[in-house]
């Protein structure tokens, strides 16, 4: 099993198509808070971000080509983290 | 030196370099927590304060940061098809995108320092609160995040040399691995530093 993750070679193509995903997201958040949303806009805005963030995870940092050990040790830890924000900021919304 | 044998644990490296990567998430996240609270407690003076950066110097930074960490990515995949010249070319692109990220960053703060906007300056103090909360930890999480640069910038250079010389090739490609996933990280943080610092205002 190792030795298979160790072995896998990302086509260079993949990386690049990444890449062009990553900039739309970039010039969309940009887009998106031109336009006055409120609340609405800082939602779109950390979402957006979120989402280039897990691309940048799976993809660029290759942990869809890792084992599973490693996997599930940066998804708790990152949704730990986001979980500790989420909450610390929910405590300062409705207090 | 062939005859001696060399132990190495190419996984156990990676997941050293992920539990580094760990503590680095803790240290901004802290920051973000402070940066929330503070904006919280100051909406109309971080407001204001936002839509003095430029979104465009910003915007620029952040396309130039992603294409860096997919260069440095597909120097990865070079490596690994023993393509020497394709990775060293693809490093150096990556430390030229370093570059231009820090050139933007030079003018960016200069301008601010120009216009009387700096740490501890009398025209901050005169804006009030609110505004030397904002700027603080924009010069602090910015300057931050731009130290890793740096650091990432001298990582790749040793990693670029050492391609050059023939001492990290296909056989051995960790350390050009864990500096990539160094890159990744800083290139993460900028993901979350550009939305809260320029866009939303």
């Amino acid at each position: 099993m190792n030795k298979h993750s160790d072995n896998h070679i990302v086509p260079y193509r993949l990386y690049i198509q990444v890449l062009a995903g990553l900039i739309v997201m970039t010039i969309l958040s940009v887009a998106i808070t031109k336009i006055n949303l409120d609340t609405l806009t800082v939602f779109a805005a950390i979402l957006l971000a979120s989402i280039k963030s897990a691309l940048v995870l799976t993809f660029f940092m290759h942990l869809k080509f890792d084992n599973k050990l490693l996997q599930i040790l940066v998804i708790s830890v990152f949704l730990l983290v986001a979980l500790v924000l989420f909450i610390t900021f929910l405590d300062y919304n409705f207090r | 030196m062939s005859t001696i044998h060399l132990h190495r644990d190419d996984e156990a490296s990676k997941l050293g370099m992920w539990l580094f990567i760990f503590t680095e998430l803790l240290l901004f996240a802290g920051l973000f927590i402070v940066y929330g609270v503070y904006r919280y407690l100051n909406p109309v003076a971080f407001h204001l304060a936002a839509e003095e950066l430029s979104v465009t110097v910003g915007t620029v930074n952040t396309i130039i940061l992603l294409v860096s960490s997919a260069t440095i990515a597909m120097a990865t995949t070079a490596i690994r098809l023993k393509n020497k010249q394709l990775t060293i070319l693809l490093l150096l692109a990556t430390l030229f995108l370093a570059f231009m990220f820090m050139t933007n960053k030079y003018f960016e703060w200069k301008g601010k320092f120009e216009h009387g906007i700096f740490p501890g300056s009398e025209d901050l103090l005169r804006l009030g609160h609110g505004d030397t909360l904002f700027f603080s930890l924009y010069f602090f999480m910015t300057g931050l995040h731009a130290l890793h640069i740096i650091v990432g910038f001298v990582l790749i250079s040793i990693v670029c040399y050492r391609v050059n010389n023939n001492s990290l090739t296909a056989n051995n490609p960790v350390l050009l691995d864990n500096s990539g996933l160094y890159w990744h990280l800083v290139d993460l943080i900028w993901i979350f530093l550009f939305p809260l610092f320029y866009l939303i205002t």
